[in-house]
């Protein structure tokens, strides 16, 4: 954070050194309107494909290669939901409930420990402190991806591929979440309150719980959110792990289902509006967490 | 991780010299490894991994019948999707289904890495032969004596699909050989349309356009395998498609995306010539046009031949390391063979059986409505008796797909010819094979 505001009071100096007319920093109106007009591009860019999921989803089958990609034709939203929770007796309730639960425990239990990990790295000085920090700031660097198949070994030698635990398990670990507890620890939690809380007869566990975790929430918030996300989208661990359609969380069900399309062509509208239902909930959780997300930035900036 | 990474391939490359030894002494070592197939002792579970929309109801079907044996299904994507993937790291791993859904083209990739169970030994196997179409069981023995991999399940004959109301209107004979075919688009490209779609991705289609010419990508015997994608038939069906690409008498849409539907849909398109899936295909893609369609056999490239293709089918395979080999044959036959499972089968997941008996199915003997009440599967059960039984797929056709598909994707814009790619794959195919250590001649 100190960084940041550094930098930016370098900035602003800078500017002040040139000639400034008006006697304020006014940016000129042709780089606004360019810059306005990069914006829009990317915004249509990055919207057009949910709102093309969204009308299409809207759509009968035959409307659906008939009319306009881009516009409504005859509303059966309502029917396409009910063809889609209904078939195959509901697996795709299913789906999502798998998807909650992996992403939901999976993300609590992982911002936990990566919180505890940070706090730990941040506040405890033990030999070997760097080197651990390094080692797991180095499996930031690792993708999911990688691991996916040498999990699989392991998960095999354990009998336990094809579980619950399959999926949950190996979605536990946040490197990313670590760090940025630890730098999150070490810059909203003073020494001198845990000091305090240790004079007061708290114990190490109950100073982490009540004091530290308190202190370090929009960072806790963050990590939730972020590995939410990361399980929720997360496919390669499952198509591998899993082969019970029952476990499906619901990016495999729904990529399951896209590759029968040449053995079932009217599949494709349940494809549809099942991505279009699978996305709520990740927007839902957005939602309702910002708002601890932008205070907690904005804090952090303020200091 | 490096280490271990090297000691897989080398593992890998171990296996395949082992499983083509094992090809290619055939008969020797085949009674051997397939000698003992017993009934084990008591109930068994079997599990049964295939990516069928709704086998499930065959399956129950069995599981009623045989309380001893049951059946469970798995999932996942379709093969090339990732089960095939998960299959070969499932065998790495040992815990590989006792059964599984293989396609045709992916089982010498699977028989060259040493995942399938020989089930030549158990009950009614080697019988069963008859009961199938005669070029599917080929497919599954590799030609090797006293062996049997898998049981054929479904298949893909093909046929062209047209637009009878628009022939009709327009005048123009419904071709029966491709040089009546290209006579045909020169006038229907004058009225604005197209006679067809050149798939850019479909390569497997192609292969099947080539299987009718009478051409063959591959073939192995002792000394290893021999790659032929540039051969006399290939060249010809590759400069034929060349031609009405250049003089723009096909579309070159992407295959499967809306704008193709939507081509078929607006009359754009008159004829697909596809496989007997793709009765759905159309019939979903291109819902304004029911009635309109018909179907004829392929063209020919000999007036009054009766040549055809095949694109797509699989089998149900016994995969390697099955504890009960003799139980997974039998469910195998079952599954493939029973009027039931197979009526089950084509309800759910529209496929079309590869057994002889299977073609006279009651389903199979209707008309169809979205085809101007024709009675089309008569026309693929015809297609299916004539098409060639001595085509062979190689082991890497993931790879083969891949390569050639980005090849003519660059011919369809203009890049490249067709045959360009195809000899860009040929180089390709030998470097893969080359690369997975399995023997190779030139």
């Amino acid at each position: 954070m100190t960084v940041s505001t550094d930098t930016r009071a370098l900035r602003t100096q800078g500017v002040k050194k040139r000639p400034a007319r008006d006697g304020g920093i006014r940016e000129s109106a042709v780089s606004r309107t360019v810059a306005m007009a990069v914006m829009i591009v990317a915004t249509l860019y990055f919207l057009t494909p949910l709102w093309w999921l969204l009308v299409a989803s809207t759509k009968t089958r035959g409307d659906f290669t008939t009319t306009n990609p881009l516009w409504f034709a005859d509303f059966a939203l309502f029917d396409n939901i009910a063809a889609l929770v209904t078939y195959r007796d509901g697996v795709f309730l299913q789906w999502l409930g798998n998807s909650a639960l992996y992403a939901g425990v999976g993300a609590l239990l992982a911002t936990l420990i990566a919180a505890m990990a940070g706090y730990a790295i941040a506040k405890y000085t033990f030999r070997g402190r760097e080197t651990l920090f390094n080692v797991i700031l180095g499996g930031v660097l690792v993708p999911a991806t990688a691991l996916a198949l040498p999990l699989f070994l392991l998960f095999s030698q354990a009998g336990a591929t094809n579980t619950i635990w399959a999926v949950l398990l190996p979605s536990l670990v946040s490197p990313f979440g670590v760090y940025l507890s630890r730098i999150y620890a070490a810059a909203s939690v003073p020494d001198e309150i845990i000091e305090a809380a240790r004079i007061d007869g708290a114990g190490e566990v109950r100073t982490f719980f009540t004091v530290a975790t308190r202190l370090m929430a929009p960072a806790l918030v963050t990590i939730f959110l972020f590995q939410f996300v990361a399980i929720w989208n997360n496919f390669f661990l499952p198509l591998i792990m899993l082969r019970d359609e029952n476990l499906f969380p619901v990016t495999l069900g729904l990529y399951v289902w896209n590759t029968q399309v040449s053995q079932i062509p009217d599949i494709r509208a349940l494809v549809v509006i099942g991505s279009l239902l699978s996305i709520i909930p990740l927007i839902v959780t957005f939602l309702a967490l910002q708002r601890f997300w932008q205070s907690g930035l904005a804090n952090g900036g303020l200091k | 991780m490096a280490i271990s990474l090297v000691a897989r391939a080398g593992a890998i490359a171990a296996i395949s010299a082992l499983a083509l030894t094992a090809c290619s002494t055939g008969g020797t070592d085949a009674p051997g490894a397939s000698g003992d197939c017993a009934p084990s002792d008591g109930p068994v579970t079997l599990t049964f991994t295939s990516w069928l929309p709704g086998v499930e109801e065959a399956v129950e079907i069995w599981n009623e019948e045989n309380p001893d044996i049951q059946v469970e299904v798995q999932t996942g994507p379709n093969g090339n999707g990732g089960t095939y993937q998960n299959f070969f790291n499932q065998l790495a791993a040992g815990n590989a289904p006792d059964l599984g859904q293989i396609e045709f083209d992916a089982m010498p990739n699977f028989r060259v890495q040493d995942g399938l169970e020989n089930i030549a030994a158990c009950e009614g196997i080697l019988e069963a032969e008859d009961q199938f179409v005669p070029w599917t069981w080929s497919q599954v023995t590799f030609g090797e004596e006293d062996a049997v991999y898998a049981i054929p399940q479904d298949t893909g004959p093909m046929a062209m699909f047209y637009r009878a109301d628009l022939f009709e209107a327009a005048g123009i004979p419904v071709p029966t050989t491709w040089e009546e075919y290209e006579a045909a688009a020169v006038q229907i490209r004058a009225q604005g349309g197209y006679i067809n779609n050149f798939s850019q991705s479909d390569i497997n289609a192609f292969a099947g356009l080539v299987w009718q010419a009478g051409g063959e990508w591959f073939s192995n015997d002792a000394d290893g395998w021999t790659v032929d994608l540039t051969g006399a038939e290939t060249t010809q069906v590759a400069e034929y498609w060349q031609g009405l690409i250049d003089n723009d008498l096909v579309a070159v849409y992407p295959p499967w995306t809306d704008e193709w539907n939507a081509a078929y849909n607006s009359s754009e398109l008159w004829t697909w010539v596809s496989a007997v899936w793709g009765a759905n295909t159309i019939a979903s893609g291109a819902p304004d046009t029911a009635g309109n369609w018909a179907v004829a056999p392929m063209p020919q490239w000999e007036a009054g031949a009766s040549a055809a293709g095949n694109w797509g089918g699989s089998t149900t395979a016994v995969l390697k390391g099955s504890d009960h080999p003799y139980e997974a044959a039998q469910f195998a036959l079952w599954l493939n063979t029973d009027a039931d499972a197979l009526t089950a089968m084509n309800r759910t997941a529209n496929i079309y059986p590869a057994t002889i008996a299977g073609a006279e199915l009651p389903v199979f003997g209707e008309g169809v409505e979205f085809y101007g009440g024709q009675k089309i599967y008569e026309v693929f059960a015809e297609a299916g008796n004539n098409v060639d039984p001595n085509f062979t797929w190689g082991p890497t056709m993931t790879q083969v797909y891949n390569d050639v598909a980005d090849g003519f994707s660059g011919a369809v814009s203009g890049s490249g010819t067709l045959l360009d790619a195809l000899t860009a794959g040929q180089d390709a195919t030998i470097a893969a094979l080359k690369a997975a250590s399995i023997p190779v001649k030139e």
